[in-house]
């Protein structure tokens, strides 16, 4: 027997790595902007992309949304309501969207192709570790928080924060009542990301909506598509 | 919680690897971890003892390096490195800075086979 060392330095997540770098060129070359929105069950991630979605339509934006979530096409209904297509992904048990279950329901969507969007909208599975491992080929990686949930979430999670491009607090309604501090969350959340753009918003009042989405608009602009 | 489809990763990688290698056992295989890659090792050793039954990498040993975070301090023009992830700031001037060089990895560095040599192969 002869014992031998076989250098590798292969990315254990490389295959999900390569389908997303795939999927960054496809949205890159149809020219749609692509988030992926992560947080914990509850932050209210529907309600927020519901509003959005709504108000993108209005204002003559063509979006799109992918949901993610173990079961159920709840959200993919409550979403629908906006008038934008909406497909339901269903992960049956596994606790966060890959890059290859994004390409799957691209394809075949019926109604939808890439190059007839302005936005696409990703809402992943509830849940604020795994996710933050698989890249979607998304752009901007959006992490939630509510107000409900504590100010130290980002201390506690400081990959997803830490991974993220933009912040949004939501539930700002409810602030108040919740005993919020709101001073030591956007200090908790700058502290694990620096200089990461923070919108507190409302989506049952409309609060801090008209900053986000001019911040969309801003980000298509940039990104010259 | 995707500790197991890590593994479940490791074992396709590291079964194609040694299929090169006739007859060939694994016996470690060494992992790269940064510390925002988001796996737990307990969760990964856990894991490994159960998907590695019945494949090369059967009674291997898992060894996991965790990385620190390391990021560029544009003040100090130099390379720190953090001590937790709970605060990304310059340990030297305490200035915030996101310029990440090392935390994110996730990688399989190495494997440690042993091979049949050719006279036993003989025999």
């Amino acid at each position: 027997m002869t014992t031998r060392i076989v250098e590798l330095r292969r990315g254990i997540l490389r295959k999900n790595d390569e389908f997303a770098a795939g999927l960054r060129e496809s949205y890159a070359a149809a020219g749609v902007l692509v988030l992926n929105l992560v947080s914990s069950p509850g932050t209210g991630k529907t309600a927020f992309l519901e509003w959005t979605l709504r108000e993108l339509r209005t204002r003559g934006a063509r979006v799109a949304a992918l949901v993610g979530d173990l079961e159920t096409d709840n959200d993919a209904r409550r979403l629908a309501a906006s008038g934008a297509p909406v497909r339901q992904i269903n992960t049956h048990g596994i606790c966060h969207l890959d890059a290859e279950m994004i390409g799957k329901h691209l394809d075949g969507w019926e109604g939808v192709t890439l190059g007839g969007l302005d936005y696409l909208f990703i809402e992943n599975v509830g849940n604020l570790v795994c996710p933050s491992s698989y890249d979607l080929g998304e752009k901007i990686r959006v992490a939630l928080l509510s107000v409900t949930e504590g100010e130290d979430k980002p201390l506690k999670y400081p990959t997803m924060f830490n991974s993220a491009d933009a912040a949004v607090i939501t539930k700002m309604d409810i602030a108040e009542p919740c005993g919020f501090d709101r001073d030591l969350a956007l200090r908790n959340i700058n502290e694990i990301r620096p200089g990461i753009r923070i919108f507190e918003t409302s989506a049952k009042k409309g609060t801090g909506m008209e900053e986000w989405l001019a911040y969309l608009d801003e980000e298509r602009k940039k990104r010259g598509v | 919680m995707h500790e197991l489809s890590i593994i479940a990763s490791i074992v396709d990688t590291v079964t194609e690897s040694v299929a090169a290698y006739k007859g060939a056992r694994v016996v470690e295989v060494r992992l790269r971890v940064g510390a925002l890659a988001s796996v737990v090792e307990d969760s990964l050793q856990f894991c490994f003892g159960i998907a590695t039954e019945g494949t090369p990498l059967e009674g291997s040993r898992l060894v996991v390096k965790t990385l620190p975070v390391v990021m560029h301090c544009a003040g100090c023009d130099a390379d720190v490195e953090l001590d937790g992830v709970q605060s990304f700031r310059c340990p030297r001037c305490g200035e915030p800075c996101f310029d990440l060089r090392q935390g994110r990895e996730l990688e399989i560095e190495a494997i440690e086979i042993d091979e049949m040599n050719e006279v036993e192969e003989m025999v």
